[in-house]
C-alpha cells in the first residue's frame, strides 16, 4: 500500500518536473509546476511530516505558483508566451542538472541508512514514540516538536535527560526572519503605494 | 454493530472484527471514508442550490421552484443536474484545451479535500491532524488556482478579466482570513479542528465567539472573509454577470460547469462548518446538561447517539450560515473591484491584525477567563484534556518545564 503510494507520487513528482522542463508553454510549465510539488507535498505526507506537507502546499502551491501564474497572465502575451531555448542553452542546462544529479546521488549512496535506523531508534525508539498508547499519526508528532524547536525547547531530544548541556533550539533564527518578513511586507507597501505628486489644496 | 463504537478507526474494526488483512482494511476504511465525504461534498450543494432558489424567490417576492419534486420544488437540483449532464461538452478554439478541460477539476479536489479534516461531531473526522486547520485552509486556497486557470484557458476576454479579478481576491483576502481564524487557535492552543472543538463544550459561553469582545468581532470579519473568498456577493466579483456574461466559466458548459457549482456550494458549507468549528461551539448544543448527558453515559448507544445529535446540531448551525451566505447575497449589491479592494487591505487587514492583538493580550491578561468570568474551564481543565489525556508526558511537560530544570536536576 505505501509502496504503492510512494510511487504514484515519486512518478507524478518526477514526470511534473520532467514535463516543466519540456514544455514550451509558460502556463503549462505553472500547471505542471503544481503537480510536482504538490506530490512532493504528499510524499511529505507520506512520511507523517503533516506541517512540512502543509507548509509546502500553502507557500509553494497556493502561494508562488499562483503568483507565477498571476504574473504571466499579467504579462506574457504572444512571443512571450511560448518559451524556446537554443542549443547552447540546453547543452549547459544539461550539464548543470547532470551534475547537480550526479552530487546527489553520490550523497545518497554515502548515508548509512542501517546505522541511522539503528541510531535513530536509540535515540527516539524508548523515549515518546513507543509509549504505550501513543498514537503517532493521531498527535502528529513532527508538529509538536517543530513548534517546541521554534521557541527554543527540543523536547525530542532533551525529554528524560537528568543532566547536562540543553540543546539548542530556533528561537533566534525563527525571530529574525520574522523580522525580514515584516521589513519585506513594508518594504513592499511602500514600493506599490500610489506615487501620487498632486497636492490637494487644503481647506478647499 | 457495536463493535464499530469500541475499536479506535473504522481500518482497526475492520481487520479486528472481521478479520480482513492490514491492506483491505485500509484499503475498504479509505473507500468508506471517501464515500463519507464525497456525499459530503454533494448534498449540500444539492441543498444549496435549492435553498438558494427557494430564498432568492422569497426575497424577490417569488415563489421559486415550486413543482419538481411534488411540493416545494425540493428535486429542483436534480432536475437542473440532470439538464446539465445532457448539454454537449464543449471548448472554444481559442482555448489551451487541456489545461481548459483540468481546471474544473482542479477545483473540485480541492474543494472535496478540505473536508477531510473538518470533524462532523466529537472525533468524527477522517483526518485528525495537529495541523487541521492550517492544512485546511492551504487546501482550499488551491481552489483559485483552478479558477485562474479556468478563466486564463477559456481563451476569451471576459474569463480573463473573471480570472484575474479572483486571483486579486483571493490573495488579498487570505491575509484577514488567516489572522482571524488564528485567534481561536490562541484560545484553543491546538490547530487540531477536533482540539478546538472540544473546548468549547458546555454553556454556551464557552463558546469562542463569547469569549471576549474580539473574538466577537472576530467571528463576523471571519464570515465576511469566506464570502469575500467564496466569491459570494457581494465580492462575486470573478463572475459578475452583469459586466463579464459569467466571469471564469463564460465559456464552460455542461458537466463542467456544473462542477464548478458543485464546489462553490461545498465550500460554503465547509467555511461555514468551519466558523461553527471555530466560533460557534462546533458540534456542542450550547446547554450543558444535554451535552454531558450524552457525554458522561456509560451505554455505548447513548454515546453514540450524543455523537448524532452533535453531528446535527453541526449541520443546522453551518445551514444557518450557508442561510445567511445566500440572505446576503440576495440583499445587497455588487462592490466594485477597488471598493472590494479597499474593503480587504483598508479595513478587514487592519482589523484583523487589531483583533488578533487583542485577543492575545486578553488571553495573556486574563488566562482562561471569558468575558462572562462565569467558567474557569477553559485555562486549566482544557488543557490537561488536550494534552495531558490524549498524548501522557509529551505536552505539558515543555508547557511547565523552565529551560534551567536539567541544571537544577544536576545540582
Amino acid at each position: 500500500m505505501e509502496m504503492l503510494l510512494f510511487t504514484i507520487f515519486a512518478c507524478a513528482a518526477c514526470g511534473g518536473a520532467l514535463a516543466v522542463v519540456l514544455s514550451q508553454n509558460v502556463v503549462r510549465m505553472a500547471f505542471y509546476l503544481v503537480i510536482s510539488l504538490g506530490s512532493t507535498a504528499g510524499l511529505f505526507f507520506m512520511l507523517d511530516a503533516d506541517f512540512v506537507g502543509a507548509t509546502q502546499l500553502l507557500i509553494y502551491v497556493g502561494g508562488t505558483v499562483v503568483l507565477l501564474i498571476f504574473g504571466v497572465m499579467l504579462t506574457a502575451s504572444g512571443p512571450f508566451l511560448t518559451i524556446k531555448s537554443s542549443p547552447g542553452d540546453m547543452v549547459q542546462a544539461i550539464l548543470v542538472g547532470a551534475l547537480f544529479l550526479g552530487m546527489v546521488v553520490v550523497t545518497v549512496l554515502q548515508v548509512d541508512w542501517e546505522g541511522n535506523a539503528v541510531k535513530l531508534e536509540g535515540q527516539y525508539g524508548a523515549s515518546s514514540l513507543e509509549r504505550p498508547g501513543y498514537n503517532q499519526r493521531g498527535e502528529g508528532h513532527t508538529t509538536r516538536r517543530i513548534g517546541a524547536a521554534l521557541l527554543g525547547a527540543r523536547f525530542d531530544k532533551d525529554l528524560g535527560k537528568q543532566s547536562g548541556q540543553l540543546s539548542t533550539g530556533y528561537l533566534l533564527p525563527f525571530e529574525v526572519v520574522s523580522v525580514h518578513l515584516l521589513v519585506v511586507l513594508i518594504g513592499a507597501a511602500y514600493l506599490a503605494r500610489a506615487k501620487r505628486r498632486v497636492r490637494v489644496p487644503s481647506g478647499s | 454493530m457495536m463493535p464499530v463504537l469500541a475499536t479506535e478507526t473504522i481500518s482497526d474494526f475492520l481487520s479486528d472484527e472481521w478479520g480482513w488483512s492490514h491492506i483491505v482494511a485500509l484499503a475498504g476504511a479509505a473507500i468508506a471514508h471517501v464515500a463519507l465525504i464525497g456525499a459530503f461534498f454533494g448534498l449540500p450543494a444539492f441543498a444549496g442550490i435549492w435553498a438558494e432558489r427557494k430564498v432568492s424567490g422569497r426575497i424577490q417576492d417569488r415563489l421559486g421552484p415550486t413543482r419538481t419534486g411534488g411540493r416545494f420544488g425540493w428535486l429542483q437540483s436534480l432536475a437542473d443536474g440532470v439538464k446539465l449532464l445532457q448539454k454537449e461538452d464543449l471548448w472554444p478554439n481559442a482555448a489551451d484545451a487541456m489545461l481548459f478541460r483540468v481546471a474544473p477539476y482542479i477545483v473540485v479536489i480541492a474543494s472535496v479535500a478540505a473536508f477531510m479534516f473538518l470533524p462532523f461531531s466529537d472525533g468524527w473526522v477522517a483526518v485528525s491532524l495537529d495541523v487541521g486547520l492550517f492544512l485546511a485552509l492551504a487546501i482550499l486556497s488551491l481552489e483559485v488556482l483552478g479558477i485562474i486557470l479556468a478563466g486564463y484557458s477559456s481563451g476569451s476576454k471576459w474569463s480573463l478579466f473573471g480570472g484575474m479579478r479572483e486571483a486579486a481576491q483571493m490573495v488579498s483576502y487570505e491575509v484577514p482570513l488567516g489572522l482571524t481564524a488564528v485567534i481561536p487557535v490562541v484560545l484553543a492552543g491546538s490547530m487540531n479542528l477536533d482540539e478546538i472543538g472540544r473546548m468549547q463544550e458546555g454553556w454556551f459561553w464557552n463558546w469562542f465567539i463569547f469569549h471576549d469582545p474580539f473574538t466577537m468581532i472576530a467571528f463576523f470579519v471571519f464570515f465576511t472573509v469566506t464570502l469575500a473568498s467564496n466569491k459570494r456577493a457581494p465580492f462575486d466579483l470573478a463572475e459578475a454577470e452583469s459586466e463579464l456574461v459569467g466571469g471564469f466559466h463564460t465559456e464552460y458548459s455542461g458537466f463542467r460547469w456544473s462542477l464548478f457549482f458543485l464546489a462553490e456550494y461545498a465550500s460554503m458549507y465547509f467555511v461555514s462548518a468551519l466558523g461553527v468549528i471555530l466560533f460557534l461551539g462546533g458540534w456542542w448544543t450550547g446547554i450543558a446538561p444535554i451535552d454531558n448527558f450524552f457525554r458522561t453515559n456509560d451505554t455505548w448507544v447513548v454515546n453514540y447517539l450524543g455523537n448524532v445529535l452533535g453531528f446535527a446540531v453541526l449541520l443546522i448551525k453551518a445551514s444557518k450560515l450557508v442561510f445567511l451566505q445566500i440572505w446576503i447575497r440576495w440583499t445587497l449589491p455588487r462592490l466594485r473591484i477597488d471598493q472590494v479592494m479597499t474593503t480587504c487591505l483598508k479595513y478587514l487587514v487592519p482589523i484583523s491584525c487589531f483583533l488578533f492583538l487583542g485577543a492575545v493580550t486578553w488571553s495573556m491578561l486574563l488566562p482562561g477567563r471569558s468575558a462572562f468570568g462565569t467558567k474557569s474551564s477553559l485555562g486549566a481543565r482544557a488543557v490537561e484534556t488536550a494534552t495531558v489525556d490524549r498524548s501522557p508526558g509529551h505536552g505539558l511537560e515543555i508547557v511547565a518545564t523552565p529551560i534551567g530544570t536539567a541544571e537544577e536536576g544536576a545540582r
